[in-house]
């Protein structure tokens, strides 16, 4: 056992070596036209051997300190606590949401111009994520080409407005219905898919709507994206200094205040605000009617749900499409915030972190998705501090989630009662 | 009410029925036995049109049902049980009930669902409880129940008492009785032949996808080939 402990630990050492010492014992430096090897300084190359060192006892001893480790009391605070009564939870659920809501109203006011701005981005993929959600969630398909409907909604409205001048409040259903129609046409080819094949052709499909914009540079500028997408207004009211449209009047003129580059902001928050608690209501009403259960069990169980004289095709296009339909609501408003949007917006990574953020907070679950929203969305930004090491810390905090809680951070929880234990 | 007429179905190029013609009277109980791989399953799934018939005729209540889609199917009157259970085990009891009447109103669910309960009392017990946490025998009783809330004229039931306790087995072809009695019309297969004769009207002997007898199911039982090859002698 000793000598079998003794051989992990020095075969660990060492490929810490070999992962740190080329990475960070040398550094290149460039004389003239030639580049140069040199060893790092002698602190650094202390460090790793001190890592080295560190890996080793850890590994040695590894045994001895898992279990202390183990009989520390209450590592994690939730493990013993009893699951809470339904009807609490509900009330709690519910109260819990409100003032979520009403916090976020009255956030613009408080926080600074560029929290309000991170907050946006928040509500962009809220949306994102419960849309998402609906199709991996609930219709258990897995969809890695979900952001392929985000471009099509915010492409929609760049278009509409560049060459036809078309406003944000006409675009946004029309940016939504569209994405929606793309999620029914892209849907039918892959209806007889399952699981990872599935996954690789909605993957590709992605990948082809991004493509086509890029190449199509007559209509969409290609990689150079399409500028000046208008502000929403209010009301018909332009939030700039100076009003852009004829016949159109400035908020700050008509309210007699002065003018603040703030406004604009803080309106396009509250509208994106309204549209995610929209999303949310709407995919809350969906869950419980019974095209919400027909998602369910066809994720459950394909053959039971067929024989029960469901449609798989009608079942799964419905999810599709309704996913992509708030994509395409997210889209828009992404579009009208950055003013500016390229293909480069809508690369899979974007696919990935969406996913990443129904996953982390609990498939299925819409509270757990908002959360996970929020931490996936700001997470990065806290780290900034560290800059270099910011995805570092990101990916770090993805493994803990996954040690400390597999099934994402709020699972999803169907209403059932406990039987009472017999007396 | 169901004709299977010369029915030949296929697995891409190997053929699983070879000609297969099967009647079932309205308020009978027909079973259909066979042993492992003869074609029983590929029978009922036949029916269900996944897959469809290559030749021959399905035909359901007077109509051609050969070439119709599975889900249209479904919805015309037919329930199958499916083989294994398969309840959605995510899902409470009730709401796999309501699974079973999708395609009916609010108010006709309600009341199938109390009949449902009335047939299963246990399933009143555990309607809140997620299908896949009861017993298999809690789960049969609610594919059946589902299968019945769609208020169906025939049901098909493939092999109910499979993995099932001999206790269990015994309540469940009870209910299958109890179902003749209100006038379903039941096609029954098993591998369980000793009980799917006894109880049935008359019987089908399905070998290597060709039926090999048929008869009452009591004559079926005297038979002494049916009982050397599937009651044990």
């Amino acid at each position: 056992m000793a000598s079998h402990n003794l051989k992990h630990a020095l075969f660990c050492a060492i490929v810490t070596l070999i992962i740190s010492y080329p990475i960070l014992g040398f550094n290149l430096e460039s004389q003239g036209i030639d580049v140069t090897l040199e060893g790092a300084e002698t602190s650094t190359v202390l460090g790793v051997l001190l890592a080295a060192v560190i890996v080793f006892l850890f590994q040695l001893f590894r045994d001895n300190v898992m279990g202390s480790l183990r009989q520390l009391p209450a590592v994690n605070p939730l493990a013993n606590r009893k699951p809470m009564e339904q009807s609490k939870r509900l009330k709690l659920e519910s109260t819990l949401l409100t003032l979520m809501v009403i916090g976020a109203l009255i956030w613009p006011f408080i926080a600074s111009r560029g929290a309000v701005d991170l907050a946006t981005l928040v509500l962009i993929y809220i949306m994102l994520a419960l849309g998402l959600n609906v199709v991996v969630g609930l219709a258990g398909l897995l969809d890695l080409g979900y952001v392929a409907f985000y471009a099509v909604g915010a492409y929609t409205f760049a278009l509409l407005s560049q060459y036809y001048g078309v406003s944000f409040w006409f675009a946004l259903p029309i940016g939504a219905l569209l994405a929606a129609l793309f999620g029914l046409v892209l849907g039918f080819p892959v209806l007889r898919l399952r699981g990872d094949y599935l996954a690789i052709v909605t993957l590709g499909f992605g990948e082809i709507i991004r493509i086509l914009l890029n190449n199509m540079t007559s209509l969409t500028g290609g990689p150079n994206g399409i500028g000046g997408i208008p502000d929403p207004t209010l009301f018909g009211m332009e939030f700039g200094r100076r009003v852009k449209e004829e016949g159109n009047t400035s908020f700050h003129e008509t309210f007699g205040i002065a003018y603040s580059g703030e406004h604009k902001v803080i309106f396009l928050y509250l509208i994106a605000l309204v549209l995610a608690v929209i999303t949310a209501i709407a995919i809350r009403r969906l869950m419980r009617m019974p095209v919400g259960r027909a998602w369910e069990a066809l994720r459950e169980d394909e053959i039971a749900a067929k024989s029960l004289g469901l449609s798989r095709t009608a079942v799964k296009l419905s999810a599709f499409t309704i996913g992509a339909f708030f994509a395409g609501f997210a889209g828009t408003v992404f579009a009208s915030k950055q003013g500016f949007i390229s293909p480069e917006s809508f690369v899979f990574l974007e696919s990935a972190i969406i996913l990443a953020i129904v996953v982390l907070g609990g498939m299925g679950s819409q509270m757990g998705v908002i959360l996970a929203a929020i931490a996936v969305t700001i997470l990065p930004e806290l780290a900034r501090e560290f800059s270099e090491y910011r995805m570092l810390i990101f990916g770090a905090a993805m493994v803990l989630m996954m040690v400390w809680r597999p099934q994402g951070l709020m699972p999803m929880r169907r209403i059932h009662i406990e039987l009472k234990r017999q007396e | 009410m169901l004709v299977l007429e010369d029915v030949h179905t296929h697995y891409g190029k190997i053929e699983a029925l070879h000609g297969v013609s099967v009647e079932v009277k309205k308020g009978e109980i027909v079973s259909l036995i066979g042993a492992n791989g003869a074609g029983k399953t590929t029978l009922l799934m036949t029916v269900c049109g996944n897959p469809q018939a290559t030749s021959g005729r399905v035909i359901f209540q007077g109509r051609d049902i050969t070439r119709d889609m599975t889900s249209n199917i479904m919805r015309s009157g037919i329930a199958i049980v499916p083989e294994g259970r398969r309840v959605f085990s995510g899902l409470t009891v009730e709401e796999n009930l309501h699974m079973g009447g999708f395609f009916n109103t609010k108010s006709e669910i309600r009341k199938s669902q109390d009949h449902v309960y009335e047939l299963f009392p246990r399933l009143k017990e555990r309607e809140h409880q997620r299908a896949g946490t009861m017993s298999g025998g809690e789960q049969q009783m609610l594919a059946i129940g589902r299968a019945l809330m769609s208020k169906p004229n025939m049901i098909i039931l493939d092999e109910p008492s499979l993995g099932l306790a001999p206790l269990v087995i015994k309540q469940i072809f009870e209910i299958i009785g109890k179902l003749r009695e209100e006038g379903i019309t039941v096609f029954l297969v098993e591998q369980n032949a000793h009980q799917a004769l006894n109880l049935a009207d008359r019987g089908y002997v399905l070998e290597t996808g060709r039926i090999r007898l048929h008869d009452t199911g009591r004559n079926l039982l005297a038979n002494p080939d049916v009982q050397n090859a599937y009651l044990g002698g």
